[in-house]
């Protein structure tokens, strides 16, 4: 390797149209100079529309559900019927003497303890593959299974019970994760309940003795399905010089990874591409039995075999948010400052781990002490898994309540007080320009509406750690007919990767991004990161970046030739390269390339670490030193004598650090905002407690937000600059996601007087809160 | 053709070269005629499938015959023999809308019925909307007004905002939300989807 000096270079760093200074940081000799501010440059920030876009209109782009190969096998899955049961015996013989089938794999197994108890209804217990999904579910139906009916548990509370039936014990229970996420190892297990995972800052006793004022109250979030419209699916191809996987996922050279290790190949003979990918939310992070499934009934067949899940599949067996319910305790002076914050959490993920409440109630005020102590609770339900701002999410509904509560005990504007507790400059920022969009002024006292449809006004805050894959790599290639690739196995899970990458490497280069290749979502070109935690944009881009300006370098080097000037001096822009202080001595891309001597030159970077460093490493990822966020504005309308909640205007205003496609960020906002507006007043996974089935496991009865329910959607995105690597470009995913449920819980609480405590919020729930109607238990 | 099918054929001559929903009353006028005769229900009912059987569908300008079970949906014949990926299945039960194709110009969620009952209709998917190179101007308007993200529900998004703009002269952005009511989006493109098909509809006037 060759060792580069660091050199001095100045950053813009602020908020653009409120303020931009300089930062001076020390980076290395082959870091791409400062990129300056949006107003300056071509490409970057403006509203290119997605190369892919022609392919998605057409009905051309091929997903993987659209991948046939030849003599290509359908698998099916047959699941468990029963919330808990041990498997006595298993008939496959039937299902291996159907004419259709070619391979068959037995998962729950009678002889093996570890395989033959199932936790949930939709467990795998047994899979087969054959020449049409018809033959494969026929064979299903030929399976004789003798279930040991065990005694189970669905209620997140009963669980709780002493004496409830246990899901796990301590060999089965799972482990957690080192970078603890979703849950760290190690937690004792007491029961169904796994924890406490504690956090503590100070003594909280004593912040609370200081209290002036304490607000306490009890928070509940239903679980939340990810209803990706694409399913999940997977076409396996294994041969005798390895596997060839089209999968949809969400991080394409972690998949490749996983496939290794548990087939034992080596990472040569593993590839894993992903063309397009119809959302995944965080459900489609990692292989999943049904990868494993798929994979192992190719390599029995050998054959291709091709296993996408059916909807209800989906709502089982496919992830979820967890459910969880939270005790929020806050202290403060009358002035408003906080003297302790206490937090405590039971969630589910059902037979999996991760149902904590996130880092809001810990990080997102200025606190002097905080306790939290967060607990998993088992049940027998689908394992859930990271969804959209995991944790954060539903401990928001939480805190931001509680604050807004505080804000009436103390007689002070809710967003006064988060002036006074809030550390961020951004989000101060961003506090006051939705306070003008939504019409703040225009706030009343809670319930002061006259009339049957009362309105209100309300907003909540988020906060999102900032975090990188940081080895996320990206590969440039200049062809000699000018031609540009650019390649990486970072996939794009339909947010926009690809315009990002083309948008980056055109404004290094000089181009329009439409004259940029973007070839990526396969593993033979260099490990890009995942599209989870809203990491793409802030890892993949700083690469490509650095990856087109190191390309670049070899290319003026015959520019320099042809022009009889040296390489620091040449610019390339709009086409030419030119000579930076005489524009006219120019020679046009093309020709440029054209003088190459190989048929193309090409540069690979990684992504480097952020020039201020970072705040904890993670294995591969790290945790960047600021935070993401946003602030919410809700403007609801709820009808008194139906319970109906209308969501009729969110202001969200955002900041990702520089925005790279403010069109493609507004839609992104768009999708945050209507989840958390679904989130909010609809969705709701329902299982039968006598059976444990979900009885809801469809797109009609689980209820998700849909035309008629959107509100108007004002999008805000800052522009802030923090000189942190060669784009300073993060994620909008999550942050975007994560207000505005208690925005609107916040609002409606405006309207009405009473406060919702319990997610999804129905016209039953509101009904009964306003004693209209029995509340249910 | 239709008059080929062998030893499991059924509903022999007219009924087979109807239109569906002709079929349909056919099949349920023979269904009252067996009960009113005495014999048990349907038992005089020929069968069809579950053998393959030819099944001819005009789709897109241009007729095509495929060997399918009778069973087989038409989002199913689509996306599969007929190669026509472009047409989604996310739900398969009309729930989300992500399979809408055009029956004689009307969309329709094309996994609520069978292959073998569109008879005569003519059937356009996402494929057939453009004329060569020219897009739709609601296709075109999705493209410059971001109104798709992951792209899965687009197809048939697209398919329900242009069956609108062909019906409808100039329609409120009420009569998009009604037309795409029955879509769902996770990524959640509705408000460009409404943005894009106004614009379209302005663009398709002019």
């Amino acid at each position: 390797m060759t060792e580069h000096n660091p050199r001095t270079a100045i950053f813009a760093e602020g908020i653009a149209g409120i303020g931009i200074g300089t930062v001076e940081r020390q980076i290395s000799d082959d870091e791409p100079p400062p990129l300056p501010p949006n107003s300056e440059l071509a490409v970057i920030g403006k509203a290119w529309p997605r190369p892919d876009g022609r392919a998605k209109v057409t009905g051309a782009m091929r997903f993987t559900v659209d991948v046939f190969l030849p003599d290509m096998l359908h698998a099916r899955v047959l699941r468990s019927p029963m919330a808990h049961a041990r498997v006595r015996s298993i008939d496959l013989s039937a299902a291996r003497r159907h004419a259709g089938i070619r391979a068959v794999l037995p998962i729950a197994s009678p002889d093996d303890p570890a395989r033959a108890t199932l936790r949930y209804v939709g467990a795998p217990v047994a899979a087969v593959a054959g020449i049409s999904i018809a033959a494969a579910e026929e064979a299903l139906h030929s399976i004789g299974i003798a279930y040991e009916a065990l005694p189970f548990v669905t209620d997140v509370d009963k669980a709780r019970d002493p004496g409830a039936p246990l899901v796990h014990d301590e060999t089965t229970a799972p482990p957690g994760h080192p970078s603890g996420f979703p849950a760290a190892p190690d937690l004792p297990l007491n029961g169904n309940v796994r924890g406490p995972a504690i956090a503590k800052r100070g003594d909280v006793t004593q912040g609370f003795g200081q209290a002036e004022v304490i607000v306490e109250g009890e928070y509940r979030t239903a679980v939340q399905t990810h209803c990706c419209l694409e399913p999940h699916a997977i076409v396996a191809d294994w041969r005798a010089d390895g596997v060839t996987v089209y999968m949809s996922t969400q991080f394409t050279s972690g998949v490749r990874e996983e496939i290794a290790e548990e087939f034992r190949l080596p990472l040569n003979r593993v590839r894993v591409i992903v063309n397009a990918m119809g959302g995944g939310l965080g459900s489609k992070s990692s292989l999943g039995n049904y990868g494993r499934i798929a994979i192992e009934l190719s390599r029995r067949a050998q054959a291709p075999v091709k296993l996408f899940l059916d909807r209800e599949e989906e709502q089982m067996d496919a992830g979820n948010r967890p459910g969880t319910w939270q005790r929020l305790r806050i202290g403060a002076k009358r002035d408003g400052s906080l003297t302790a914050i206490s937090l405590l959490s039971y969630g589910t993920a059902g037979v999996g781990l991760g149902a904590g409440v996130g880092n809001n109630a810990e990080a997102l005020y200025y606190c002097p002490t905080f306790e939290g102590a967060q607990h998993d609770v088992f049940i027998n339900a689908g394992p859930g898994c990271a969804m959209r701002a995991p944790g954060n999410t539903p401990g928001a509904f939480g805190l931001e309540q509680t604050i807004d509560e505080l804000a009436e005990r103390l007689s002070i504007d809710p967003l006064t007080l988060r002036d006074h507790i809030d550390p961020s400059p951004v989000r101060r920022e961003e506090r006051r320009i939705g306070a003008e969009r939504i019409g703040w002024h225009r706030r009343h006292a809670p319930g002061a509406d006259s009339g049957t449809v009362k309105r209100g006004l309300g907003v909540a805050q988020s906060i999102w750690s900032a975090n990188v894959q940081t080895n996320a790599s990206c590969e440039v290639r200049i062809l000699r007919d000018g031609g540009v690739e650019v390649l990486s196995s970072a996939q794009d899970i339909g947010t926009g990767t690809g315009t990002v990458l083309a948008q980056t490497v055109a404004e290094v280069l000089g181009l329009r991004p439409e004259q940029i290749t973007v070839r990526i979502g396969d593993t033979e070109f260099p490990g890009g990161g995942p599209s989870y935690g809203s990491r793409m944009t802030a890892s993949i881009t700083p690469p490509a970046r650095t990856a087109a300006w190191r390309v670049l370098q070899v290319l003026f080097g015959e520019a320099a030739l042809a022009l009889n000037a040296g390489i620091d001096d040449l610019i390339a822009r709009d086409g030419t390269i030119a000579v930076r202080n005489n524009p006219s001595r120019s020679v046009t891309f093309r020709d440029a390339a054209a003088r190459l001597r190989t048929d193309r030159i090409s540069a690979i970077a990684s992504r480097s670490d952020d020039y201020a460093g970072f705040r904890r490493r993670m294995g591969d990822a790290a945790l960047a030193k600021q935070d993401l966020g946003g602030v919410q504005f809700a403007e609801v309308a709820v009808d008194t004598e139906t319970g109906v909640v209308r969501v009729e205007r969110v202001v969200a205003v955002q900041d990702c650090g520089r925005p790279i496609n403010p069109r493609q960020i507004e839609s992104q906002v768009h999708g945050g905002v209507l989840m958390g507006v679904s989130y909010a007043l609809y969705e709701n996974r329902i299982l039968d407690e006598h059976t444990g089935r979900m009885v809801n496991p469809n797109l009609e009865q689980y209820k998700l937000a849909g035309p008629r329910e959107i509100p108007q959607i004002d999008v805000v995105i800052l522009e802030n600059y923090q000189g942190q690597s060669a784009t300073d470009a993060y994620g909008i995913a999550e942050p975007s996601n994560i207000a505005t449920a208690p925005a609107i819980a916040n609002a409606i609480y405006n309207a009405i007087g009473i406060r919702m405590r319990s997610l999804p919020i129905t016209p039953a729930t509101v009904l009964a809160a306003l004693g209209r109607i029995p509340a249910r238990s | 053709m239709r008059a080929d099918f062998s030893r499991r054929s059924f509903l022999r001559g007219s009924a087979l070269t109807t239109a569906g929903a002709t079929l349909l009353t056919n099949t349920a006028a023979l269904a009252a005629k067996a009960q009113t005769e005495d014999g048990p229900l349907l038992s005089s009912l020929p069968s069809l499938g579950p053998d393959v059987v030819p099944i001819t569908l005009h789709i897109n300008g241009t007729t095509e015959t495929i060997q399918a079970e009778p069973r087989m949906t038409l989002a199913e014949a689509l996306h599969g023999p007929l190669g026509l990926t472009g047409t989604k299945i996310a739900c398969n039960r009309g729930a989300c809308s992500a399979c809408t194709v055009w029956l004689d110009g009307q969309p329709v969620c094309a996994c609520m019925m069978l292959a073998i009952d569109v008879g005569e209709r003519v059937i356009t998917t996402i494929e057939g909307l453009a004329h060569g190179d020219d897009l739709h101007p609601v296709q075109q308007a999705f493209i410059d007004h971001d109104a798709l993200q992951c792209g899965f529900c687009t197809p048939g998004m697209i398919m329900s905002c242009a069956a609108l703009l062909e019906h409808t002269g100039e329609p409120t952005a009420d009569n998009v939300r009604t037309a795409i009511s029955g879509h769902y989006c996770r990524c959640g493109t509705y408000p460009h989807v409404i943005e894009a098909t106004l614009a379209a509809a302005k663009a398709h006037k002019a």
